[in-house]
């Protein structure tokens, strides 16, 4: 996976965050107030003229311009905590030409543990950390197992939508929705949807 | 839904461009996205910048002025700012003495303060931060992501702000921001939801004979919801919450804020009641405030927010200020 591929990958994920805005939005007003979706396409949808005008030419500055970007328009929590994710990302691949699956393992831990340090949320609390975790364990697993990367990166996709709809029972402990008490209980966290998007979008790009 | 807007993505810049055309004493930077006294800092005095989601008006950034904050930072539609706003207000408004942030307890406002203080530093300015968390809606702290900042936010400003205008250092006013939370409690009733312009329709459903209780200030449901009644009910459903959490004595600082959607007439008649209640406690509404304050866009309902005053507290309650929606006491 070289510079290129994540430079794929992000497109793709502008696309489908824009497709799927008024969804996570929705999500959003069951557990929140309602500008999820409106906030990640805002910001995503400002990542596109960034690398236009000037394509990064490693995966690493490319991460972190996306990571900047993010930060700089979409606010809330999200903003922080998806532009802190992608900076960790560029930092730990920096100029690696070719990321193999395990670097990526490494690099993903590596944005989550910025995500935890900013919310410290952890499994369970219904956030986009609980999509995240298990994307990175099916990947991790995918490694052990030596499976292709196409199909390791399937596996974490389809153990981050899996997370996502795991949130549904839950009782939110962190962010909007915690204040809702037992009421956010049979609402999908619309943070863990935006996150299986993501890893949806990789997918797509990984398959091509 | 049918709004006084032009276009939903220009909502926030077209309402401050207004702001500052109304208040020539502010500066808007455009650009930047802050809301700024004209005359610039002083040098010597400690810098008040506060901010949050849009949508709350006139918090913040009708409380910028004398006597009150420094600059403000709307984010979007009940979103917070982002560290770039932030950064650029702390920086314009540090007049030497260091900078006070005044934060909502709200995930995103946190966050993004968090991240502004730690590349201040950077910047060499001494930046202190007051978490306001009021809300006594919220009852486990333990399982939710701590009490709401809603109203207090109001009496932060104003008190800190006047401590700020009178020349006393960063810690000091700090001190007082952190005293002014701890003695203030609010609780907020929904009559109904409200509606943000980019999703265009109320954010959550509500009976006519319905009412949530316990709702902050995003248009998010509250914790329970329970059936319509009297005004004389709900005034009393928030103050024995209040109450309950912190004991109502002697002489206190009430607010009794619109939500956006509720006439003054009927502020006035849950005031009545408020300080009723505060008789019956052998307590006083001091000094009060009754009005649009702290507002969810258009939601019907109301929100108060008691503080229990001392001499100190009310001669800085007191103190002049002249911003946009809170002006009194300095004559020329």
């Amino acid at each position: 996976m070289n510079a290129a591929f994540f430079a794929s990958w992000i497109e793709e994920i502008i696309r489908t965050v824009h497709v799927e805005r008024d969804r996570l939005t929705r999500l959003d007003a069951a557990v929140g107030d309602a500008d999820h979706g409106a906030n990640l396409d805002r910001g995503f949808a400002a990542v596109a003229p960034v690398l236009a005008a000037k394509q990064p030419d490693t995966t690493g500055a490319l991460l972190k311009q996306v990571g900047d970007t993010l930060i700089r328009n979409v606010g809330g929590a999200s903003g922080p905590l998806y532009g802190m994710a992608f900076r960790e990302m560029g930092k730990v691949l920096g100029d690696t030409p070719d990321v193999s699956v395990a670097e990526l393992c490494t690099a993903l831990r590596a944005g989550l543990a910025g995500i935890q340090k900013l919310g410290a949320a952890v499994e369970g609390d219904k956030t986009l950390v609980d999509a995240l975790i298990p994307a990175i364990r099916a990947l991790e697993q995918a490694v052990r197992d030596g499976v292709k990367q196409q199909e390791a990166i399937a596996a974490a996709a389809a153990a981050a939508l899996a997370g996502a709809e795991a949130t549904i029972p839950m009782l939110a402990r962190k962010g909007r929705a915690s204040y809702l008490g037992p009421r956010s209980v049979g609402h999908e966290d619309p943070g863990a949807a935006s996150t299986a998007l993501i890893f949806a979008a990789l997918n797509t790009v990984a398959t091509r | 839904m049918k709004k006084l807007i032009n276009d939903i993505e220009s909502v926030v810049p077209d309402a401050l461009r207004g702001l500052a055309a109304a208040h020539p004493e502010l500066r808007v930077d455009e650009e930047s996205r802050i809301v700024l006294r004209a005359a610039g800092p002083r040098p010597g005095k400690v810098g008040l910048v506060s901010g949050g989601g849009s949508g709350h008006e006139p918090l913040h950034t009708g409380f910028v002025g004398y006597g009150m904050l420094d600059a403000a930072c709307p984010g979007e539609v009940f979103t917070s700012p982002v560290p770039h706003q932030m950064i650029e207000a702390t920086t314009a408004v540090n007049g030497g003495a260091g900078v006070l942030h005044i934060v909502k307890n709200y995930t995103g406002d946190v966050l993004n303060f968090q991240m502004t203080a730690e590349l201040s530093a950077e910047e060499n300015i001494e930046v202190a931060a007051v978490l306001v968390d009021d809300d006594v809606a919220v009852h486990n702290s333990i399982h939710t992501a701590g009490r709401r900042g809603t109203g207090a936010t109001v009496f932060v400003e104003k008190i800190a702000g006047a401590l700020a205008e009178a020349g006393a250092p960063l810690r000091e006013v700090l001190r007082v921001a952190e005293e002014v939370n701890a003695r203030s409690r609010s609780f907020g009733i929904g009559l109904s939801s409200c509606t943000t312009p980019a999703v265009g329709k109320p954010t959550f459903d509500l009976g006519d004979a319905e009412i949530e209780l316990g709702i902050g200030i995003h248009g998010e449901p509250g914790r329970t919801r329970a059936a319509m009644r009297p005004a004389r009910d709900l005034a009393r459903i928030a103050m024995d919450a209040l109450h309950d959490d912190l004991p109502i004595s002697g002489d206190t600082l009430v607010m009794v804020n619109g939500m956006g959607g509720t006439p003054l007439i009927e502020l006035y008649i849950v005031f009545a009641e408020v300080v009723d209640y505060l008789a019956e406690k052998g307590a006083r509404a001091a000094r009060s405030l009754v009005g649009n304050y702290t507002t969810s866009l258009d939601m019907q309902g109301f929100s108060i927010t008691t503080c229990r005053l001392d001499d100190r507290l009310t001669r800085l309650w007191d103190a002049p200020v002249e911003t946009p929606a809170l002006r009194w006491g300095r004559l020329t």
